[in-house]
């Protein structure tokens, strides 16, 4: 099997789709010829040309926007937005249209529009180059959102959502893009949307993390393994919907959990997944579901390493729920 | 040679080996004003040149160079110090000719304790409001209808304060460009839009961005005029910049200045043109460098000396290696001020995640900074 890095899963995720699928087109700033800021279009616009790999005008709104009427025409558009933190212009279209179409319109218009973003710090961006925005997609009804944390996963899951009929947020853990490297089957396969993966299995603590956190919570549970302690490290993949199933299997054994993320801690994803466990599960918690989080300030840039969440920070708060 | 296109439309008053074209109005420019505006602009060539070499040296995170494009940051000039410029992100030397110094430029691009945005923003972020240059965001646009409410307060306030705002020529294909010409338009806001047009906006070309043949012309649509000038052509720009500056103080209204010019290299340092643009495009306009044309200006006018501009380069030069010799020694901002300036008052949840934090810092060390 190829080694590929995410960049190149994704690359190669998006080619097989666009030979199968004549509908499949890209978008986005810089996608071209240039093959995006990442590299992740590379060779798309050789391949299918400037009709399907589109360099757009420098707008959000306007990528998300027509992409949206592309959908509902009966195309399938995989817009590029060149980095999470300029989503925003394209809020409007994506919360109020993109997410409702489906429903507004009583079943009528469904709008397969498959967003690719990169997200998160560690890449010495300051707070426009580094954000986590997840939670509030996933408090948009009628969005998927996806958080691949390694290239096999990034490949089926992607090619997973290309092939389904609902919007999808994919976001792309950029601090890892090129170091975050596995093997990947050659040719398609695809990943069950809505289901976690246990990247490594343990007794004592169920530590759940997604996208760049995954390899922060794995170097804990190396660390805590160490130090005699058995961590399960659930990679939750898929944030909207979220495998309840998984996690609570994984809880119910454990009796203990211990949440990771990049993004700041108030109103978190982590703070809906507390609350659905211990609404299940509270008869099985031997401690406090605890969180590590990134800090309820702007991200900032000199002091990047001292705001995001690492391994000695999370084995602080495993340490502390197992001696609760 | 090859000369800017003689569009009818294109304000021009200089040649491109700097000799004033025949029939041009030459502007009322003070001479020391002019050597001034080449001394800064000399200062902004050796500081890209420094900083981009450092960068490569992988000693500086991300650098952002100008070069071609200088003289287009001028068209600051002939404001009075009581007008505010909301910059992009690639306007050097207005931030030098109002004042901002080396060292408080060096200290931002490393983010270091003496930063003043306190180590928070990517290098090229600046912000001054001692100066009125208003903080610079990467999300581009987002500046512009703020420049048209900071242009219309001073109306509404009653003062004739003007203000001037810089962007791309990718960025007026955003919302907020449409939306800021828009109001200032409607409200007969003292502002003046600086659309830098270089060419691209990182690999994708100008007629990637609009199918209009200028972007100049996209004023009629708001009710202003719409100026085309060579962006190259100090004198040029200078006159346009005073021409809308004075309208906007006397009340007449916002003015769009689509300044012609070329990105020479990089986007920025993390950018390679060569997988997208022949290389032979930069060459034509190096001949049109606007630093060469202000030279040969100068030097008809007996205002230049080769003696004066080695002298300014050395200077310059100096103050750089004093300004990264400080920053070496000056350690990053505190950790616990990662959380000053959420809000006004710093609310419980911080103030207990700083707690903890500086409890961390105190047992086990992830600090990268010694
Ligand atoms: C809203 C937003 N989208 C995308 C980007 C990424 N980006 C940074 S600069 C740039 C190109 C800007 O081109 P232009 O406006 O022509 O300015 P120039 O860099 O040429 O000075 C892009 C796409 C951004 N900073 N902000
Ligand atoms: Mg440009």
């Amino acid at each position: 099997m190829p080694v590929m890095n995410i960049i190149q899963a994704v690359n190669d995720a998006l080619r097989l789709q666009m030979r199968q699928d004549p509908r499949t087109v890209v978008l986005g700033e810089d996608v071209g010829k240039f093959g995006g800021v990442f590299r992740a279009t590379s060779g798309l616009y050789e391949e299918f040309g400037g009709e399907r790999v589109i360099d757009t005008p420098l707008a959000e709104a306007g990528i998300i926007g027509t992409a949206i009427g592309m959908a509902l025409y009966g195309l399938r558009p995989v817009p590029e937005i060149q980095f999470g933190d300029f989503i925003f212009p394209a809020f409007d279209q994506i919360v109020n249209e993109l997410a409702k179409f489906r429903y507004r319109s009583g079943g009528q218009y469904p709008c397969p529009v498959i967003i690719r973003t990169p997200v998160g710090g560690g890449i010495r961006g300051g707070h426009y180059h580094s954000q986590s925005p997840e939670a509030l997609f996933i408090h948009t009804p009628g969005l998927k959102v996806i958080a691949p944390s390694n290239p096999y996963d990034a490949k089926g899951l992607l090619l997973a959502c290309m092939r389904q009929n609902d919007p999808v947020l994919f976001m792309e853990p950029k601090r890892i893009y090129r170091a975050s490297k596995g093997e990947v089957p050659e040719g398609d396969y695809t990943l069950e949307l809505g289901k976690l993966a246990v990247t490594r299995p343990g007794t004592q603590v169920t530590l759940i993390a997604w996208s760049g956190m995954v390899s922060i919570a794995e170097e804990t549970a190396a660390k805590a393994e160490a130090a005699g302690i058995s961590v399960e490290v659930l990679d939750l993949r898929s944030l909207m919907p979220f495998d309840i199933d998984g996690i609570l299997a994984s809880v119910r054994k454990t009796g203990r959990c211990v949440i990771l993320h990049e993004a700041p801690k108030t109103c978190g994803f982590g703070a809906e997944l507390i609350a659905s466990i211990q609404e299940r599960a509270m008869e099985h918690l031997e401690a406090p579901i605890t969180r590590v989080c990134g800090f309820d300030t702007p991200f900032p840039y000199t002091l990047e390493h001292e705001y995001m969440p690492n391994a000695d920070r999370v084995l602080g708060a495993i340490r502390q729920t197992l001696e609760w | 040679m090859v000369a800017v296109q003689a569009q009818d439309d294109l304000r021009r008053v200089l040649d491109d080996e700097g000799r004033v074209l025949p029939g041009a109005r030459v502007p009322d420019v003070a001479d020391d004003v002019l050597r001034n505006i080449f001394d800064k602009m000399t200062l902004v060539r050796v500081m890209d040149d420094r900083m981009m070499r450092l960068q490569r040296q992988g000693r500086l995170g991300f650098y952002m160079k100008s070069i071609g494009e200088e003289a287009t940051h001028f068209a600051t000039a002939p404001l009075r110090m009581s007008d505010w410029v909301y910059p992009s992100y690639r306007e050097q030397g207005a931030w030098f000719y109002r004042g901002y110094t080396i060292k408080q430029f060096v200290d931002q691009l490393f983010g270091n304790a003496n930063d003043p945005v306190k180590g928070r923003q990517m290098p090229v972020h600046h912000s001054a409001n001692w100066l009125n240059l208003v903080s610079i965001s990467s999300p581009v646009g987002t500046q512009i209808p703020q420049a048209v409410g900071s242009a219309y307060a001073a109306k509404i306030m009653g003062k004739d304060d003007v203000s001037m705002v810089y962007f791309g020529e990718g960025t007026s294909s955003t919302g907020e460009f449409h939306v800021g010409l828009n109001f200032a338009g409607v409200w007969k806001a003292p502002c003046v839009f600086i659309c830098r047009n270089n060419g691209w906006a990182i690999s994708v070309p100008r007629e990637k961005q609009t199918a209009a043949k200028t972007f100049a012309s996209k004023a009629v649509g708001y009710g202003m005029p719409g100026i085309r000038v060579d962006g190259n052509d100090i004198l040029a720009v200078l006159q346009v910049a005073q021409e809308a500056i004075d309208r906007a103080r006397a009340g007449e209204g916002p003015t769009l200045i689509e300044a012609l010019t070329y990105r020479v290299q990089g986007h920025s340092s993390s950018d390679d043109p060569s997988v997208y643009r022949d290389p032979k495009e930069p060459e034509i306009w190096e001949k049109r460098d606007p630093l060469n044309r202000m030279r040969n200006y100068l030097t008809h006018r007996g205002l230049w000396d080769q003696a004066w501009e080695q002298g300014l380069i050395d200077r310059y030069n100096q103050e750089i290696t004093d300004a990264l010799a400080a920053s070496d020694v000056t350690p990053p901002p505190p950790v616990e001020s990662m959380f000053d300036d959420v809000y006004e008052e710093m609310p419980w949840h911080i103030r207990e995640q700083k707690a903890w934090l500086m409890a961390q810092a105190r047992t086990k060390s992830p600090h990268h900074h010694g």
